[in-house]
């Protein structure tokens, strides 16, 4: 009893040793307050006084997922402005995910929002959506089945036209040898993008699968490959997290290559700025999230339709040093 | 059952008539019941759309994808042996139907059929396995999970060319094969799936089977004690084969429905789902130490996920915190469960 007493009053002791030098060791820069004093400026308020209508989302996003983080973000904020009871419920099952959506529709949601990645699996429930009479928006993916399933409108970036973008700027910079890094195996996005950078690339591409979920994997994975195929000029991560990983696989390997990569984030803002990164390829996920939330809205409150029955595109943006400054401060407040 | 009493007329003690109270207290998923009607208070106060109509038939369909694999896992753990290739296996028949008959351009019923044979393979697989090396079956079906894992993605890309199947809904049989497996009933505002109907039937199966059947005394005798079992006669072997081929037979069942209501097949889902699987039946009174349990309580289990899973939704919780919750409400219902029983058997 009394060697547990002492343990307890030692990790009393360390925590408020802790927590005075917290205290008494203040950065003047950057951290928390710094975000909260640049967050002040912006809190959000209804702009509108349509009636609180509730909008579920409902995505194909694993947990933690950075890129989809940025989606719910936009999604979110304009909610707050127009005045919309937000809702959100992401799994990377189709099954789960079709069951979200019934979720939603049992609820009586007045809209609903959803990522086509896995379309068949979710046409059922969203015919059911039709018949309940819930408007649908879809996001991200599935341009191709999304005025098949009865939605309003689809809001992404058509990934081949982004590969393309991918393999014309390659071409640009004079590469002959590259790989196309697949961090999630099985995933039909991930290999249209590759497809469409092999289209237009003049020189060879040739894909490389690494376990997403595990990086020390995708460092060994990719190191290995540049130093068995010294030739390599450059490398196309998918994922913007996947990009200072490949920075350090191919310093670790000794290789001269040029890592550019889809998406983007805070480290991979400032390697574009230091030139350790060649190129980003933008689809604006906050955009996909905000004009989701923003053209149900329209609809509910206006019978307004974009589109015209075509996608409406978020990207490909080719996103390099020069613009990579000016968009810092957006990826570091988390809305970029 | 501590106090032993010795009836008046000298007859074994363990032979004196219980009374039906003390049975129903003793029965392994009482307490699990009781963690059910917890669960359903509870999101009944807490979700206000959670006590519609179409809402429970949602969570209804939720719990039976589980409890179709919960029941013949929970025999197998009452058999005193874990499967972790339950979740990819479902992937996997549902895969192989579709491949072969949309490579053989087959009537749909063809490809059920092969896929039912292939499924009830890897189940003889992992039961042949086990009973020959003498190996935890936790390593063999991992290395089994670990396989089907790959061969799902290899064998999808090699005939595909992509990451899914391609569509059979076009094909002959996929409307009745869709009849069987995926069919759903509208009432109102109420669907009932055909799921439900098989999960009913499934569980009502493996509860006749551990109660009332010569196999299911092997079962409980094989996961109280492979040696003694053995020892008196009990054709031990035999035994974990079947129960392998039980959960391979319900994989089938669920892969075909995955199949049959969404058409088209990812090649890397299922992961993961064992361990839902085993969730339901420890929650419905299996031990993991196996000789102990019931498929009914599996079923509960089952009820249980369904109602957290989709309660935590009609809550409109935070979706960051899901599975802090999912796993909190889980090891609430198991504790709840254990604490139960503990009372009951204290009488």
């Amino acid at each position: 009893m009394a060697r547990v007493r002492t343990g307890v009053r030692v990790v009393g002791a360390v925590l408020a040793a802790v927590l005075g030098a917290s205290l008494a060791g203040c950065s003047s820069t950057g951290g928390k307050r710094a975000e909260e004093r640049a967050r002040a400026a912006e809190a959000g308020r209804p702009a509108v006084s349509t009636p609180r209508w509730t909008f579920a989302m409902v995505t194909h996003a694993g947990d933690g997922d950075t890129f989809w983080d940025i989606v719910q973000k936009g999604a979110k904020e304009a909610a707050a402005k127009d005045n919309i009871n937000f809702v959100y419920a992401h799994d990377d099952q189709a099954q789960q995910q079709a069951q979200f959506v019934q979720n939603a529709i049992d609820q009586k949601a007045d809209g609903i929002v959803v990522s086509l990645a896995k379309p068949e699996a979710l046409k059922d429930v969203l015919a059911k959506a039709a018949k309940a009479g819930i408007p649908v928006i879809t996001v991200n993916s599935g341009s191709a089945q999304s005025a098949e399933y009865g939605a309003l409108t689809h809001i992404g970036q058509d990934e081949g036209i982004a590969g393309e973008a991918v393999g014309t700027e390659l071409n640009k910079r004079g590469r002959k040898r590259a790989v196309c890094v697949l961090h999630e195996q099985g995933n039909v996005g991930h290999e249209q993008r590759c497809a469409g950078a092999k289209k237009t690339f003049s020189g060879t591409m040739e894909n490389l699968y690494v376990e997403g979920t595990n990086m020390p994997s995708v460092q060994a994975s990719l190191q290995a490959k540049l130093q068995a195929d010294p030739s390599i000029d450059a490398i196309v991560t998918l994922g913007a997290p996947f990009a200072p990983t490949a920075v350090k696989a191919k310093d670790a390997a000794g290789s001269k290559a040029e890592v550019d990569t889809f998406d983007l984030n805070a480290s991979v803002a400032r390697d574009l700025k230091s030139g350790a990164l060649g190129f980003a390829v933008d689809q604006q996920p906050y955009l996909q999230g905000y004009e989701a939330i923003d053209l149900l809205w329209l609809y509910r409150y206006n019978a307004n339709v974009l589109g015209g029955g075509r996608p409406v595109l978020t990207g490909p943006q080719i996103v390099t040093a020069a613009e990579a400054a000016e968009l810092e401060e957006y990826i570091k407040r988390g809305s970029r | 059952m501590s106090t032993a009493t010795t009836p008046a007329d000298g007859r074994d003690e363990r032979l004196a008539p219980t009374s039906a109270l003390r049975r129903l207290l003793a029965r392994p998923e009482l307490g699990s019941v009781v963690g059910a009607a917890a669960v359903f208070v509870f999101f009944s106060i807490a979700a206000p759309t959670f006590l519609q109509a179409s809402s429970l038939s949602t969570i209804l369909y939720s719990a039976s994808t589980i409890g179709i694999m919960a029941a013949p896992v929970a025999l197998l753990m009452i058999g005193g042996e874990f499967d972790l290739s339950a979740g990819v296996m479902v992937t996997t028949s549902a895969l192989v139907s579709s491949m072969f008959s949309y490579q053989m351009t087959a009537n749909v019923w063809v490809g059920v059929g092969v896929s039912l044979l292939v499924t009830l393979a890897i189940g003889f697989f992992n039961g042949f396995m086990l009973t020959r090396t003498k190996l935890p079956s936790f390593i063999i079906t991992l290395g089994t999970f670990l396989m089907l894992t790959g061969l799902n993605l290899g064998f999808t890309k090699l005939i595909t060319g992509t990451v899914s199947t391609k569509t059979i809904a076009d094909m002959e049989g996929f409307a009745s094969a869709r009849a069987l497996f995926a069919s759903q009933w509208t009432i109102g505002s109420v669907t009932l799936k055909v799921t439900v109907l098989w999960w009913l039937a499934i569980v009502a199966v493996a509860t006749w089977i551990l109660l009332r059947t010569r196999a299911g005394n092997w079962i409980f005798a094989v996961g109280g004690g492979a040696d003694a079992a053995r020892a008196t006669g009990v054709p031990v072997v035999k035994t974990r084969i079947g129960l392998y081929m039980g959960v391979a037979l319900c994989a089938w069942i669920s892969g075909q429905h995955i199949l049959f209501s969404f058409d088209v097949v990812q090649s890397g889902e299922g992961v993961g789902n064992e361990f839902l699987y085993i969730i339901a039946a420890v929650i419905g009174g299996c031990l993991m130490t196996g000789g102990y349990g019931s498929a009914i309580g599996s079923a509960v289990g089952a009820f249980i996920f369904g109602m957290t899973s989709n309660g935590i939704v009609y809550a409109q919780w935070n979706p960051d915190w899901f599975k802090f919750f999912l796993g909190a409400m889980l090891l609430l219902a198991t504790l709840l469960n254990a604490w139960v029983r503990k009372r009951a058997e204290a009488k």
